[in-house]
């Protein structure tokens, strides 16, 4: 165990002593408790960032289930290290910031909330810190049960379960489909090794499994990260408490799918299936997300589709930059990793400006108690702090200089612009959707920064429709956002400080082989992306003026993305088709289930004999018994009373013929000469008629005729096909048995008997010496059959009535 | 012979799946009885008969049956008696605590 080991296993550890700390120290608020371990790890990952070219690659390994090639191994290069600082960073301010945003100790459970949001720090630690295919996925889904468990931390409510089942079953969904893909993996490499199997990655490429393990593996990235179609939890996710939703639901979590897809790229990328697959869904989750979140009434619920919609721009750029892979490392290949470094650039700024912005919004929430934003505005005089903010986070997000979402912006712009040339996969024709869609995403993102800004800062301010006398927000929960926002200004003015610290050592692991020049400029002179920015401000603004007039357009007016109207109905109808399947089937009736399982059986055996064409019926006459006169009788007789049975009206004669049939089965053993057969069957069913006698004597008066049932058509087709099928199998094995030439064991029973027991009669030799221990149980089998008849007249469990 | 009690035996299966089919508990034990009555004559007749004396040594026959099936069915006869007894004695129980033999009538409750 390296301290490393230690650093993703201490969150877990802190957790055992959470409900305790929070017993005994009543008076303290728990997240004190928390808040240093954060801070130590922030501190103690600091120390592996190094300038230049020489960030070493940590690699330690703890055997755990070594047999099946499953290692805690824990391994921090560039991109783990920029996830894992994320994490513990904006993980250390979350807990400052919840301090103060849940500050009611008596009536919040604040030890579930402290448990659960350490349980998700250490799991999405572990999740960028390992290399081994399993131990990421355990990772993976204690992420995604964490969520669930934070988002209905105020379980009373309903949308707050509604939301937690949501994300449940989508990112579980996802995860499971996850790990077939690594089984795939590991089927066609023969390792759980990332690093293992970038090394094989040609052979990973040219095996047939490769578009399946792909499909697979992006599935669970797709679904964490919110792709389109699979985003549809995000907003929902928005019922958990601020803190949770500035952490998970913009920092963190939702950047696990694109932690994954960044590091299968060595393996994938340069794949056709990849490059499209990737870029396409960011595109869409882009323009999609960014569409929907100018309509929505809610804060939470804006920004909920701006991680959607900024999500899925990472997505698009790691997947244009997956292209460079296809090339030679030597060549063109350079010139396309611009893609990546864009991808990488923006999910840093996006972390910055949108957990700030979360926070911003749970103050106004916390301030005014309310997120509508028909209800907020002129805010801007009573919370400049606040105010201020908003304003550089909306701005960032927006692409507006001089902020570092300008700069990625920019430099995404430049990602798709570069892509249409790319001489590959029929980029020059269609790669136009690419920039065009992205400047449709990037107007109508600048229009819901717009919205938000002005209708919770500007215009009259309401007092009356709020719930609370409105006030700027103590200063504990202003801090982590003014540190969230300076590092907005702070990259913005200096984006170079990232430069060669974190961005190219998360690029040699993204694109290993190739060298950058990962310098970053805010001014490149008259080019295309800086007007199409100018026009993205020009018609963001024109539109937001023009707000009114299609404000009460239906498009505005739906709220509700209508994705998840098909979640919904495909949820209620599997209900319901589950359950309709199982009230068909599950009739509570035995003749249904005993009907079931005849015609399978029949089936089964039938169709068995007919493909291996096992029929036959070339029975050899000469190796069977003589037929006499005397068994052809009682054949004949035993047929006829069979079959008279079902017809039989009364119970008593019933009984008399039942006993009938036994006996001329006795008779049918003194024929075959088996005197011990006789013997037994003639006494079992003398005991066995009286026994059915003595019942029916106790039996309560019936009305006559119930004793015969109704004639039905399938009972006879059923019972005629299991007859018909146990005579053909019996005529095909006796046939197979006469030919197959092997001889029966019983010419040593016959041989030794006496040699070897001193006893004469075969048969009771058997039983009693040569095979006992079937006699000894066969005992057993009776002596608890009488323990069960006598329990079951004796035993009352109710009190009461006696025999 | 090996045909004719074959053909004999798919009749006593088909009658004792009828049985089975039916409303009535008493008919389902009957059906239960006479399936054991075929598995039994299955048994002794998949061995073959030959013309051979009881499989007694002191016949001192050139040819017996064979004893190995016979033992197999005693031991299932005495296993399906103590099986059938205590199947009947269950279906009394369920007549006096229900008053009833129609399976239909006898389904449990939604909630099992």
């Amino acid at each position: 165990m390296s301290l490393l080991h230690y650093l993703v296993l201490s969150p877990f550890i802190l957790a055992i002593f959470i409900p305790f700390l929070y017993k005994w120290f009543r008076n303290v608020h728990t997240g004190w408790f928390i808040l240093p371990l954060p801070v130590i790890l922030f501190g103690y990952l600091l120390t592996f960032v190094t300038t230049g070219q020489g960030m070493e690659v940590v690699e330690e390994t703890v055997p755990w289930v070594p047999s099946l090639g499953i290692n805690f191994t824990v391994y921090l290069d560039g991109l783990s290290l920029l996830f894992a600082l994320l994490i513990t960073g904006i993980g250390a301010l979350v807990v400052l910031y919840s301090i103060f945003y849940i500050a009611n100790k008596k009536d919040e459970p604040l030890n579930n909330f402290y448990v659960y949001l350490l349980m998700f720090m250490g799991a999405m630690l572990g999740v960028v810190l390992t290399d081994n295919l399993i131990v990421i996925y355990v990772f993976w889904e204690l992420t995604s049960l964490a969520s669930s468990l934070l988002i209905a931390y105020w379980f009373h409510k309903e949308k707050s379960r509604y939301g937690a089942q949501k994300s449940m079953l989508i990112t579980v969904s996802g995860g499971f489909a996850m790990l077939a893909g690594f089984s795939l993996l590991y089927v066609i490499t023969g390792t759980f090794s990332i690093q293992g199997i970038i090394e094989q990655s040609a052979q990973v490429i040219a095996s047939p499994l490769a578009v399946p393990a792909m499909l697979l593996v992006l599935a669970g990235a797709f679904t964490k990260s919110a792709q389109f179609p699979f985003h549809i939890w995000l907003p929902d996710a928005m019922e958990a408490p601020t803190p949770v939703s500035a952490y998970l639901h913009s920092a963190t979590m939702v950047k696990a799918g694109i932690y994954l897809v960044a590091r299968f790229t060595p393996v994938f990328g340069g794949m056709p299936e990849w490059f499209w697959i990737v870029s396409a869904a960011g595109i869409i989750t882009l323009t999609w997300g960014s569409i929907s979140a100018v309509r929505q009434k809610d804060l939470k619920a804006i920004l909920a589709f701006s991680t959607v919609s900024q999500l899925g721009l990472i997505m698009t750029l790691l997947g244009l930059g997956s292209a460079a892979l296809y090339f030679d490392v030597a060549n063109e290949g350079q010139y396309y990793t611009f893609a990546v470094m864009a991808a990488v650039f923006h999910l840093i700024n996006h972390a910055t400006f949108k957990g700030g912005l979360f926070m911003a919004v749970g103050i106004i929430d916390h301030e005014t108690g309310t997120r509508d934003i028909r209800k907020l505005g002129g805010l801007m005089s009573v919370m400049p702090i606040t105010f201020t903010i908003s304003l550089i986070g909306l701005a960032s997000m927006a692409g507006l200089p001089p902020f570092n979402g300008f700069l990625s912006k920019e430099m995404f712009f430049t990602g798709v612009l570069d892509a249409t040339e790319l001489p590959i996969f029929n980029m020059q024709t269609v790669g136009l959707m690419f920039p065009v869609l992205a400047w449709i995403a990037s107007i109508f993102t600048f229009l819901y920064c717009l919205i938000m800004l002005m209708k919770t800062f500007f215009g009259k301010y309401q007092p009356e429709k709020l719930e609370k006398e409105a006030h700027e927000a103590p200063i504990g929960m202003l801090i982590s956002p003014i540190i969230l926002i300076s590092l907005v200004v702070i990259i913005g003015f200096f984006p170079n400080i990232l430069a060669y610290t974190i961005i190219e050592p998360v690029m040699n692991s993204i694109l290993p082989g190739f060298t950058f020049e990962p310098n970053i400029y805010h001014w490149h002179g008259l080019n295309t992306e800086i007007f199409m920015t100018v026009g993205v401000i020009l018609f963001g603004s024109l539109i937001f003026m023009n707000l009114n007039r299609w404000q009460e357009t239906y498009f505005f007016l739906r709220e509700r993305d209508p994705l998840n109207q098909v979640y919904d109905k495909g949820l209620d109808g599997l209900i319901t088709g589950a359950q309709g399947i199982t009230n068909i089937q599950m009739t509570g009736l035995l003749r249904d289930y005993f009907a079931y399982m005849s015609v399978f059986m029949v089936g089964a055996l039938m169709f068995t004999m007919f493909w291996f064409d096992a029929f036959t019926f070339d029975v050899n006459f000469g190796m069977m018994g003589s037929i006499t006169p005397y068994a052809v009788i009682i054949i004949v007789l035993l047929a006829v009373v069979s079959l008279a049975l079902p017809f039989i009206q009364h119970r008593v004669s019933a009984i008399a013929v039942l006993g009938v049939v036994g006996f001329l089965i006795a008779l049918l053993f003194v024929n075959f000469r088996a005197p011990d057969l006789a013997l037994t069957q003639l006494l079992v069913e003398t005991v066995m008629v009286v026994l059915f006698l003595l019942c029916f004597y106790f039996l309560p008066e019936l009305k006559r005729g119930d004793f015969k049932p109704k004639f039905r058509w399938l009972n006879l087709v059923i019972s005629i096909s299991v007859g018909l099928t146990v005579s053909l199998i019996g005529i095909s094995a006796l046939s197979l048995s006469q030919t197959d030439g092997y001889e029966s064991i019983s010419m040593y029973f016959i041989e030794n008997t006496y040699e070897l027991t001193g006893g004469k009669n075969m048969v009771n030799m058997i039983l009693d010496d040569f095979r006992a221990l079937d006699t000894i149980l066969e005992v057993l089998v009776l002596g608890i059959a009488a323990l069960g008849v006598v329990a079951l007249i004796k035993l009352r469990f109710k009190g009461g009535e006696d025999v | 012979m090996e045909l004719l009690m074959i053909i004999l035996i798919g009749i006593i299966f088909s009658v004792s799946t009828y049985l089975m089919l039916t409303n009535s508990l008493l008919r389902v034990i009957f059906g239960i009885v006479m399936l054991s009555h075929g598995a039994h004559l299955l048994l002794l007749t998949l061995s073959g008969f030959n013309d051979g004396a009881p499989p007694l040594l002191g016949e001192e026959a050139s040819v017996y049956m064979d004893p190995l099936p016979q033992a197999l069915i005693l031991t299932a006869i005495v296993i399906s008696f103590g099986v059938t007894a205590f199947l009947l004695v269950l279906g009394y129980r369920t007549y006096r605590a229900h008053e009833t033999d129609k399976m239909d009538q006898l389904r449990g409750n939604a909630d099992e």
